[in-house]
């Protein structure tokens, strides 16, 4: 039963009690990105300031948990730290949710998203988990265009 | 009642999947046959045979093997045309698929080289489907509407998940009506014959997605009143890669061929060529010969335990079923809250959890298979306001004992995200 772990305790927590979540004003960049084998959706907004600092990340959504808790925990990484510092934790999520579990997670560039580790064993649920960090990359780029 | 004529243990002995476990010890509980059924024995057996000792092509091999093969997937034939009710069985098509018998009529509609008046289609001509419908039996008529600038309509479908009918819908203008026989994810079996009536009444023709419903009814084509009827092997205990086209012979004649190629012609020259008589003018390539007689063994199956019987042994699971999931408090049942005009297939929200998790948890601590997600039918969940259901579906193999592990299964998801 290895699918119960999945549902660590801070996946479900942010699920419950989601941060940062709804749409907010300035913004740089929308985007709007959906799962269609699953109905899925994220609206994500970035504002990003001086020297790349990102100054706010909100969005809105529906979705399963693993979908709407890494959502969350996007915007705890996100905001606060520069565009460059939050890509490379992109691609370092990335990398782990497409590891099929066979990958050592980098927790120092991870932090709390760490807690996703067990979803990468779900081929099904990985779209999940990276659809508004996906989102997030895409808004990033849009917003220095 | 139906624990004497039907021996559902001595039916779970024919499925070899039944004997075993999943993963941890977890034993199978598979409700999901709307999506797709297991095989019996039988059709695993009469596959295996023909594949190792009589397989060749079909319809042009002059040897032995060519022969037996030929009797066998024309033998499959006759028995799928019995199994419906086909006056003929020159009237049965086999595709590999339903959406493919549904495009395959929809590519009739519209085509320049073809006169017919009740296949020619243009800007004012207009086509009837429904909310309910499964992807396959909209995306081909979005299709054509964009082909040929015809209108597309839809009937609604009302609060507790029946057919929104309005006769008056249907026109002079409609060319074409195309429903589900019974919705795949609502459950409900919708009032066909009074709609083929009222498309008759206008000159309009009227086709019937039947792919939830020749697998668990016992169904009569021509009692339905239908011009055309779709149905799919892989989800009555057949194969996958087989589906049936079944048409009225006149109209086969009068519409053109769909796909072009081998074993659909009569004589070819450069230029142009002239068609195989029905069945075979629609039967372009090699077909799915071993897929065809398999599904003529899961019909065979199915006669031999009875329609009659399955039928009212869904009929049981699906009342045990609405009565246990009523008791789960947040649970709402998207469909048909009674028995009447309504199949063994039963979807649901659960307030405050996602499908997918839903889903998820079933299978992994319970074993229990059910399908989640739009079920190819993503306007019908527009129409519910809610992005996903999930959904249980019951056959002739499935037992009470299942639907108790579904729902201790949904009592323990709504604790781990309570």
């Amino acid at each position: 039963m290895i699918g119960e772990s999945m549902y660590q305790e801070l996946i479900l927590e942010h699920y419950k009690h989601p941060q940062g979540r709804g749409l907010r004003e300035p913004y740089d960049a929308e985007v709007h990105h959906v799962n269609p084998t699953c109905g899925d959706e994220i609206t994500l907004r970035v504002k990003v300031g001086d020297a790349g600092k990102v100054l706010d990340v909100s969005y809105e959504g529906q979705g399963c948990s693993i979908s709407q808790a890494a959502a969350s925990v996007l915007y705890e990484l996100a905001t606060g730290s520069t565009v460059e510092e939050t890509l490379a934790v992109v691609d370092e999520f990335t990398r782990l949710m497409q590891g099929r579990g066979q990958i050592e997670p980098d927790e120092d560039v991870l932090g709390d998203a760490v807690a996703f580790a067990g979803v990468a064993k779900f081929p099904a649920r990985v779209k999940c988990a990276l659809l508004s960090w996906m989102a997030y990359k895409d808004a990033v780029v849009r917003s220095a265009e | 009642m139906t624990s004497i004529s039907f021996d559902v243990e001595k039916i779970r002995k024919d499925f070899p999947v039944f004997s075993r476990e999943l993963p941890d010890g977890r034993p199978l509980v598979y409700l999901d046959s709307g999506n797709s059924s297991q095989k019996p024995n039988q059709v695993i057996e009469t596959m295996r045979e023909h594949l190792a000792l009589h397989y060749s092509n079909v319809g042009r091999a002059m040897h032995v093997l060519g022969a037996e093969s030929t009797d066998a997937y024309e033998n499959a034939r006759d028995k799928i045309a019995g199994f419906v009710g086909a006056p003929s069985r020159d009237e049965v098509i086999f595709t590999k698929n339903a959406s493919e018998a549904l495009n395959l009529v929809a590519y009739s509609f519209g085509n320049p080289a073809n006169t017919d008046p009740r296949f020619t289609l243009g800007p004012g001509d207009e086509i009837v489907i429904s909310e309910m419908e499964h992807h396959s039996n909209i995306v081909p008529w979005q299709l054509l509407v964009q082909r040929t600038g015809a209108t597309l309509k839809w009937f609604g479908v009302t609060d507790d998940g029946r057919l929104d009918y309005a006769p008056g819908l249907i026109t002079e203008r409609t060319k074409i009506v195309s429903i589900a026989h019974q919705s795949n994810v609502l459950g409900t079996v919708n009032p066909v014959a009074e709609v083929a009536r009222r498309a008759h009444e206008v000159g309009a023709l009227i086709m019937l997605d039947a792919s939830q419903s020749v697998p668990h009814h016992p169904v009569d084509v021509t009692e339905l009143g239908a011009d055309f009827v779709a149905f799919t092997g892989h989800k009555m205990v057949g194969p996958s890669g087989i589906g049936v086209l079944w048409a009225r012979a006149e109209l086969l004649e009068a519409m053109p061929p769909f796909l072009g190629g081998g074993e659909m012609i009569e004589a070819v020259w450069m230029d142009r060529s002239t068609y195989a008589p029905i069945p075979h003018k629609f039967e372009a390539g090699t077909p799915p010969i071993v897929e065809a007689i398999g599904l003529g063994a899961a019909v065979d199956y199915l006669t031999e335990v009875g329609m009659d019987a399955i039928e009212a042994h869904e009929r049981t699971l699906t009342a045990y079923a609405l009565d246990a999931l009523r008791d789960i408090p947040g649970l709402r049942i998207i469909g048909p809250d009674s028995l009447e005009q309504r199949g063994g297939t039963v979807s649901f929200a659960i307030e405050g959890i996602h499908p997918h998790d839903v889903g998820q948890i079933l299978d992994d601590r319970f074993g229990v298979a059910v399908r989640v997600g739009h079920h190819c039918a993503r306007p019908l969940h527009l129409r519910f306001g809610i992005p996903a259901t999930t959904r249980a579906s019951f056959y002739l193999y499935n037992t009470t004992g299942e639907i108790d592990a579904l729902v201790r299964g949904l009592h323990h998801v709504q604790k781990v995200f309570a």
